[in-house]
């Protein structure tokens, strides 16, 4: 048997597809008008109708007196959604139709690395939500005059809050790509998951009014703490008040997302396959 | 290093949960050769091929693709192969050439990406968004994607499936050019006046094993090559199989111009049909079973 010697790949072969990846996965993004509609515009088309439908209820005042609007409560909650939508959902549908519609199987039998795959999907994913968060926040900004945060440390919070929730939901869609058994039911099975998370998260509802017993349960997932992380950003100090222990409890949110996030990652290493073999 | 093999399969079996898909095979291909792999649906020719891609794992036997055992091909030997599946079914919302440039960009020594184009005859759907493509066209888009990387070995798993006589034509022309440039090829079609026109050998799998293997015109022995002379005579069709029609022609001849006189020299189909027929037979129910 004759032994040929490969050539190797060029050095910064997988930094190199992973953003070439990214800008593909992008494009592919905006060109899906569904994707776009239900993931992107969803958590807009959200707070602009609590804001019309509650713009004559009162959330609470701020310690100089002035209301809160519906606006500005909504915001953080559905900051929180986008997170959500644009990580988790769309990562684990995306990743469910492409291993069910044979794009996993043709980059198997490419020089393209799982970890490019992946970067090119984080990417995208990073991406869309920035843009994704701005639209939102700009909308609200502008249209509903909700006051933003001026102190650089709560954008600070923001930006880390952000930042971690998008990786940990993107990760934990990966874990969930593998849950649907055919790209047909990916959506069927991702929304309603999505949809209970969010109910019992305090997007939709405000948390305080749960039930503690369902509180509890809902701050096992990350969805709750990091509502809870936009709230502490974007509404006036003293709402903490009304938070579990009375605090915005920002320790908590890392360590929740932080043991998420490692454990989807590790869920993931271990799952994760190009395709499945001797199916 | 003519003699190279780009291919040496030995002993293969693959079992799905107790039967045998692939029951001990053995093939090589050579450098710069195009092997057409041949056999009905559910033959072990899908099986075997992407075992060799590296899509299965093998149950037994060795296998060497460009000198590696594809079960631990890392992306240095992928980035050697073209694979061209069986079937795609992605959506597209990429263009044809936006499709090509980021998978070129994947591969160290990519082809040129407007030649690849040309070569399928994509030039006036270059910027058409692949999911609105005809199927015909989207195969075209495989064909492409399988051969940008300048691959030393192209799988060719059914690739003219979908494609009318024409673009079976334009795309024999396209696997001609490549291996003139020296890619190695391995085919498997439905289509034997394909294998026939592109490979130098061929191999036919029936019932999980090679039941034949050679160059194609030698396939299936001598013996299957015998020709038979066929005429009528007082109104009955008479036939004789024989190594030396010329003197039948010249004996029957003789006695007065023969009858609707032919000499058929079996096509690969007929050799085809003939050796895969045999092995049903041979794994068929005994006779006066109901099955």
């Amino acid at each position: 048997m004759t032994t040929v010697t490969a050539p190797a790949l060029p050095a910064g072969h997988t930094i190199r597809s992973g953003l070439s990846r990214a800008g593909y996965e992008i494009r592919s993004y905006f060109r899906q008008g569904d994707t776009v509609f239900f993931t992107f515009l969803f958590p807009v088309l959200m707070l602009t109708i609590f804001s019309v439908a509650f713009s004559e209820a009162e959330f609470g005042r701020t310690p100089d007196g002035s209301s809160v609007t519906a606006a500005q409560y909504y915001l953080p909650a559905m900051l929180a959604a986008g997170v959500l939508l644009s990580g988790l959902q769309n990562m684990s549908i995306d990743i469910a139709v492409e291993k069910s519609d044979g794009t996993l199987k043709r980059l198997a039998g490419t020089p393209l690395s799982v970890v490019s795959y992946f970067m090119g999907k984080i990417g995208q994913v990073l991406v869309t939500a920035i843009l994704q968060a701005a639209l939102l926040i700009a909308v609200a900004a502008i249209a509903f005059d909700v006051p933003l945060p001026t102190e650089p440390e709560a954008w600070l919070t923001f930006a880390w809050v952000f930042l971690l929730g998008v990786t940990t939901c993107a990760i934990l869609g990966i874990g969930l790509s593998g849950l649907p058994r055919s790209g047909k039911s990916a959506t069927a099975v991702i929304i309603p998951i999505v949809l209970v998370l969010q109910f019992i998260s305090g997007v939709y509802i405000q948390f305080s009014m749960l039930p503690e017993w369902l509180q509890n349960v809902a701050n096992l997932f990350p969805l709750a703490w990091l509502a809870q992380g936009m709230r502490a950003v974007f509404l006036p100090e003293t709402y903490a008040a009304i938070e579990v222990g009375g605090e915005w409890n920002l320790t908590g949110i890392a360590i929740v997302c932080g043991i998420w996030l490692v454990a989807g990652l590790i869920v993931t290493r271990l799952t994760f396959r190009w395709i499945r073999k001797d199916g | 290093m003519t003699t190279e093999n780009v291919v040496e399969v030995r002993d293969l079996r693959k079992a799905y949960k107790g039967s045998e898909a692939v029951r001990g095979i053995d093939f090589d291909i050579r450098r710069g050769e195009t092997f057409a792999l041949l056999g009905p649906n559910g033959a072990g020719k899908s099986t075997t091929i992407e075992i060799l891609e590296g899509y299965r794992d093998r149950t037994g036997g060795t296998v060497s693709v460009l000198g590696v055992d594809p079960q631990h091909g890392g992306l240095a030997w992928k980035a050697r192969l073209g694979i061209v599946l069986q079937s795609t079914g992605e959506s597209g919302s990429a263009t044809v050439r936006e499709q090509l440039r980021h998978f070129a960009g994947l591969y160290p020594n990519p082809r040129d990406v407007d030649e690849v184009i040309a070569a399928v005859g994509l030039d006036e759907k270059a910027n058409t968004r692949i999911g609105k493509l005809s199927g015909g066209q989207k195969r075209r888009v495989d064909v492409a994607l399988g051969i940008i990387g300048r691959p030393e070995l192209l799988f060719l798993d059914e690739p003219t499936t979908g494609f009318d006589p024409e673009a079976r034509r334009q795309f024999w022309q396209l696997i001609r050019q490549l291996s003139n440039e020296g890619t190695s090829i391995l085919l498997t079609t439905h289509y034997l006046d394909e294998a026939a026109q592109l490979a130098d050998r061929a191999g036919i799998i029936a019932g999980g094993e090679l039941v034949a293997l050679g160059a194609i015109d030698e396939l299936g022995g001598a013996d299957a090559r015998i020709p038979v002379v066929r005429w009528v005579q007082d109104g009955v069709v008479r036939q004789e199989r024989t190594t030396e029609p010329g003197r039948i022609v010249a004996r029957l001849s003789a006695a007065g111009e023969p009858d609707r006189l032919e000499v058929i020299r079996p096509s690969l189909e007929d050799i085809y049909l003939e050796l895969v027929g045999e092995t049903a037979r041979a794994s068929a129910l005994p006779e006066g079973t109901l099955a």
